[in-house]
């Protein structure tokens, strides 16, 4: 696909940012990739959207996406959601971008709180939208203070707020935006991705971009990069169980969300990837509850 | 067509936005060839991919160094303040870019700028010409970015400026990136990559 400037339809610069505003995001973004987990400052835009839509994974995005780019949104794994819509809908508008929902097709991914079930690919770069971009703020509020300790390596409070979790619920509590550790280095948030997918991050073949819009931090891992989740020796980093597959597709091992049926205590598991459970349909795998949704449906 | 006004990006928007693509290649997977597509004309002594690289990135808020033998040159200083509008500047350490003609004499990278340990994204970023990635020095590179280890040659590079990478890469999260340019392509050398030992 070949989009020029002006077959897009927006009286808007490609992509909608300035140039200037570009060079910038594309310098932090950078220096980002060479200092694998470290928040780089960055001079974020008001965005025509609010805070918490995404802003930041939009600036990053808009930043890197050329006019042959493919882009897929995804929102909490869904392609279907307002969020993801409206975004998608944005850069169709202001950039004339192809989209798609087929992670495989993507060469760019923006992505709110999920990593793809299919794995990703040499050449493909996640977007992630990040709300608080810094692991210890919750331990410590100042922001002075988090750099010295990020410049220190003092992570001995998140540490102790896992342990602190042990102590007071028998394992590790923390279930999403589970800290990670990148190239034995820096502790970074992942966003508020489910531990379940902070396996993926690591050695992925595909480039991950982290931009916060309201609090002006962009960071990177590269591909091929070690991320370890945070734990200890005798309370090993685990990832969520699912004691069913999913109720329309039957896959097992993938992330699902539950779905509340009736106020009868009705409920069923479904993949929370939206496109992955799709592709498994149509390859003709059926879970337990295909049937009696196609015939409610 | 070498002359200070001449040779600019035709189309800026959707140039500087391929030649950013290919340094984000290049510097998230480091030890890739990438081919930079001829999309500026600067004067000699500066070279395309090596011009590429500084007008999609530099601006009014980017201080540049120009190391000896391009700061000689009045039409290279012309380019880039007309083309980029970026201030030249005589001391390393203030340049968040610097791009170098001749590795030979240049300035050791450690005074370049080299960030501080709170905000280590605060430093140079080189642009280094060289001859060719096809033969000459070879060397085995590791890090982030890497599987397992990546194997390249580079021509025109100093044994010199191999060692003080490695003593770069030891003051990690602090330091400069590198970015190795032939006329027409790329070789990304940040921080994070360890050079192991030459072929």
């Amino acid at each position: 696909m070949n989009t020029s400037q002006e077959e897009t339809d927006a009286p808007y610069n490609f992509a909608y940012l300035d140039e200037q505003t570009k060079r910038m995001i594309r310098r932090a973004i950078l220096k980002a990739v060479a200092i694998p987990g470290y928040q780089v400052p960055f001079a974020s835009r008001e965005m025509p959207m609010p805070y918490g839509w995404g802003t930041g994974g939009v600036q990053v995005t808009a930043s890197v996406l050329g006019p042959d780019d493919v882009l897929k949104v995804i929102d909490q794994g869904a392609d279907d959601t307002t969020n993801a819509v409206s975004i998608r809908a944005f850069f169709a508008k202001v950039a004339g971008v192809a989209t798609t929902t087929h992670t495989a097709d993507a060469s760019i991914i923006q992505t709110r709180h999920r990593v793809p079930e299919t794995p990703l690919e040499a050449g493909q770069i996640l977007v992630f939208q990040v709300p608080i971009p810094e692991p210890l703020r919750f331990l410590e509020p100042r922001e002075t203070e988090t750099r010295v300790m990020h410049a220190l390596e003092e992570y001995g409070l998140m540490h102790v707020k896992l342990y602190e979790d042990i102590a007071r619920h028998g394992h590790i509590a923390t279930t999403y935006a589970y800290p990670v550790k990148v190239e034995d280095r820096y502790v970074m948030d992942p966003s508020p991705i489910p531990k379940f997918d902070n396996p993926k991050l690591t050695n992925s073949p595909a480039l991950q971009l982290y931009g916060a819009g309201r609090e002006k931090r962009i960071y990177a891992i590269p591909p091929f990069t070690r991320v370890e989740s945070l734990d200890f020796e005798d309370h090993p980093f685990e990832v969520q169980h699912f004691s069913e597959p999913c109720g329309l597709c039957g896959a097992e091992g993938v992330y699902l969300d539950e779905v509340i049926l009736d106020d009868r205590g009705g409920r069923m598991f479904v993949c929370s990837d939206t496109d992955f459970c799709e592709g498994r349909r149509e390859a003709g795998h059926r879970g337990h509850l295909a049937a009696a949704m196609e015939e409610g449906a | 067509m070498a002359d200070a006004l001449g040779g600019g990006f035709k189309d800026p928007v959707f140039a500087s936005q391929a030649v950013f693509r290919r340094l984000l290649d290049a510097l998230s997977r480091p030890g890739r060839v990438v081919e930079m597509p001829q999309l500026v004309a600067p004067p000699p002594p500066l070279k395309p991919a090596a011009a590429a690289v500084l007008a999609a990135l530099a601006d009014a808020d980017t201080p540049v160094f120009l190391d000896k033998v391009l700061n000689a040159s009045g039409e290279v200083r012309g380019w880039v303040g007309f083309h980029i509008g970026a201030p030249i500047v005589v001391v390393p350490a203030r340049a968040l870019f610097a791009v170098i003609a001749d590795p030979a004499v240049m300035p050791p990278l450690s005074e370049f700028g080299l960030g501080t340990e709170q905000y280590p994204d605060r430093s140079t970023t080189l642009v280094v010409q060289v001859a060719g990635f096809s033969r000459g020095r070879s060397l085995w590179l590791s890090g982030p970015g890497i599987e397992d280890v990546a194997g390249v040659q580079v021509e025109g590079l100093p044994e010199r400026l191999v060692e003080e990478f490695r003593a770069n890469r030891a003051l990690f999260p602090r330091g400069v990136d590198l970015v190795l340019a032939a006329p027409s392509a790329i070789l990304g050398l940040p921080r994070s990559t360890r050079i192991m030992g030459e072929a």
